[in-house]
């Protein structure tokens, strides 16, 4: 079983994150970046599977800058067989849909059985992109797992909505996301950082997947307006000596907050 | 250009409106007309009548099929937009609604505008507001040309329309595509809806942290909670723990709030809890460490063992109110 994850570069969100007032995009120079933790923990998935089924193999894929690597390396070293990484200059600010016609062309050239991504990125949270990439492939979708389950022709699991709780399958072929209540990804392993510079690492172009970026091919979305809010201010800070309690209750009364 | 806003509704297991129709039909009705889509599979007259309660001034019905998963209504979606030709495309941004939204802009090869917090239109089109890095930055995007396929935040949106005399109901007969779909085997309805407000668009809410040390001191904030009317939610950490159910974890990765007042219980205030707060119009912590980063973004901080103030605060609010 070919097993490919999704992950992507993201700000640290332990870090202070910028917008770049000019551009709308992130700017890489403001805080580090690093594998999204919700995509530590798909790669998890996916070993955990491998570990028990030798025969099958989990290449991470990334559509993301030069300044992506070692996020595809720390899979490497966590343990993934191969890493996939889509970089091209004219990639720079892709929107959703180009993103996810980059992603999908690019799975076709790699070819898979099960897809697994986060389900929503910590920088973009836009939790669309899996079931983008579903439609573009023509194959089924089963997102937000809480609970997985690969078999051999099947992939099943718990999805958790809003209102209802479900158990879903679907027949493999297919795209599947996964939410936090999985478990953490593994360390990766001084001897499994060493592994990782031996390991297959293939880079490819826009040219190589045979698309380009031409804005007037399709419409795109675009940032119009940036603007950063005021950073909020702290305000009292009172040390409790036994009446804090009231005034807790007096400061809602006050501020007409009950 | 057309003056139509597609708006997708979202239906409970039991088959009712959800709670997120209302603002959504406001929303589309600041910028166009709002034409309702709801797609049902059993009883119609409840949805119908909701939505056009709500305020909806066309509405599109068309049968469902809850045993696949986003398949039919991204059927429907293509179909509603073939006879509408709108403007804009309002889809929930709730984990359904994602879904639909991501198959139905490819479908389509439309641009996604997503978790939009406000909705706008200038001589160009429409725009979508969003409120990026937990609050940090608000950004504003469009579409280069065409419709644009917006996901709104529940609860984001809090105003009403009233209703319109004679909204037209049309049925949507819809072909299935036979896109492959992900068979959905049982479903449970998530847990009762209780006498508290929603978290997404609760006017207070009250959150408790790993400092209430287990699932039988988290009633205390269920209990401030109650006092205020407010909903109840949580940190990531207390989740963990099992102290309470993961809707209710308030943050990066969990719901984003921004009530009128929300209180902060044994709860540290780390970054990605900030993430989904911080843009709360007043907030207040309870916190034993006076280090807390809680305390750096409070309007009144009290260092304090929760297991005092809280249970102080509530009878000096009940005392008040006798
Ligand atoms: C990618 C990513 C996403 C994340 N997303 C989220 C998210 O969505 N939401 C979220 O909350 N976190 C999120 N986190 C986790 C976050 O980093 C923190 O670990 C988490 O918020 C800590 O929760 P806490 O404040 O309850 O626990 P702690 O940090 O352990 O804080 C507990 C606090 O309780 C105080 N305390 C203890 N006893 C008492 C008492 N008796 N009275 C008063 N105070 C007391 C302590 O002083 C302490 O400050 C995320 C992390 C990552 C990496
Ligand atoms: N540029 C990217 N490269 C690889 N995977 C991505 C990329 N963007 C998004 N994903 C995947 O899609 C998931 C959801 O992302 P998003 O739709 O941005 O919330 C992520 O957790 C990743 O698994």
């Amino acid at each position: 079983m070919k097993i490919v994850v999704l992950v992507k570069d993201v700000p640290d969100t332990w870090g202070e994150r910028s917008l770049d007032p000019e551009t709308g995009l992130t700017r890489r120079g403001d805080s580090d970046h690093v594998l999204d933790e919700i995509n530590e923990r798909a790669v998890e998935a996916a070993l955990t599977h491998a570990d028990a089924h030798p025969d099958a193999e989990v290449v991470v894929l990334s559509m993301a800058p030069d300044a992506g690597v070692p996020t595809l390396r720390k899979a490497l070293a966590m343990g993934a067989h191969a890493a996939v990484h889509v970089v091209d200059d004219a990639l720079r600010g892709a929107d959703l849909s180009l993103t996810a016609e980059v992603l999908a062309a690019a799975l076709r050239r790699i070819g898979f059985d099960l897809v697994v991504a986060g389900n929503l990125s910590t920088d973009g949270a836009g939790g669309a992109l899996p079931a983008m990439l579903a439609e573009h492939l023509r194959v089924p979708h089963a997102t937000s797992l809480s609970k997985l389950e690969i078999g051999d022709g099947e992939v099943s699991g718990t999805r958790a909505t809003e209102s209802a709780t479900a158990r879903v399958s679907a027949p493999l072929p297919a795209v599947i996301s996964v939410t936090e209540a999985l478990p953490d990804g593994r360390f990766p392993t001084f001897k499994g950082i060493l592994a990782a510079k031996k390991k297959p690492y293939e880079t490819l172009t826009l040219a190589d997947l045979g698309l380009d970026a031409d804005p007037a091919r399709a419409p795109w979305s675009i940032m119009t307006a940036v603007a950063a809010r005021p950073p909020r201010a702290a305000g009292t800070v009172i040390v409790d000596e036994g009446d804090a309690g009231e005034r807790l209750a007096a400061f809602l009364v006050e501020n007409r907050l009950v | 250009m057309t003056d139509s806003i597609l708006v997708l509704l979202e239906t409970t297991p039991a088959g009712a409106l959800a709670n997120s129709a209302a603002g959504m039909i406001s929303a589309a009705r600041t910028i166009g007309t709002a034409v309702a889509l709801v797609v049902v599979d059993g009883e119609r007259t409840a949805v119908v009548d909701g939505a056009v309660a709500a305020g909806a001034e066309r509405v599109l019905v068309a049968a469902g099929d809850p045993t696949a998963l986003t398949g039919p209504v991204v059927d429907v979606l293509d179909a509603a937009f073939e006879r509408v030709s709108p403007a804009a495309v309002l889809i929930p941004h709730t984990v359904d609604g994602r879904d639909a939204a991501g198959r139905f802009a490819v479908r389509r090869r439309l641009p996604l505008a997503m978790d939009a917090v406000g909705i706008e239109r200038d001589e160009k089109g429409v725009l979508a507001r969003h409120s990026v890095f937990g609050g940090a930055f608000d950004v504003t995007s469009a579409s280069t040309f065409g419709a644009l396929v917006v996901t709104v935040r529940p609860g984001a949106f809090d105003a009403r329309a009233a209703a319109v005399p004679q909204v037209p109901v049309e049925t949507l007969d819809v072909a299935a595509s036979g896109a492959p779909a992900a068979t959905v085997d049982q479903i449970e309805p998530a847990d009762a809806p209780s006498a508290r407000p929603e978290l997404r668009s609760a006017a207070a809410v009250v959150s408790g942290g790993r400092g209430l040390g287990s699932a039988e001191g988290f009633a205390l904030v269920e209990q401030l909670a109650d006092a205020l009317g407010a909903a109840v939610g949580a940190s990531r950490a207390a989740v963990d723990a099992g102290y309470v159910a993961a809707a209710a974890q308030v943050g990066q990765t969990g719901v984003s709030v921004s009530p009128r007042l929300y209180v902060a219980l044994g709860i540290s205030g780390a970054i990605q809890h900030r993430a989904g707060m911080q843009t709360a119009q007043t907030i207040i912590a309870v916190n034993t460490d006076p280090e807390a980063p809680i305390f750096a973004i409070a309007d009144l901080g009290i260092v304090g063992d929760v297991f005092a103030v809280v249970p102080q605060a509530i009878a000096a609010l009940e005392a008040r109110r006798s």
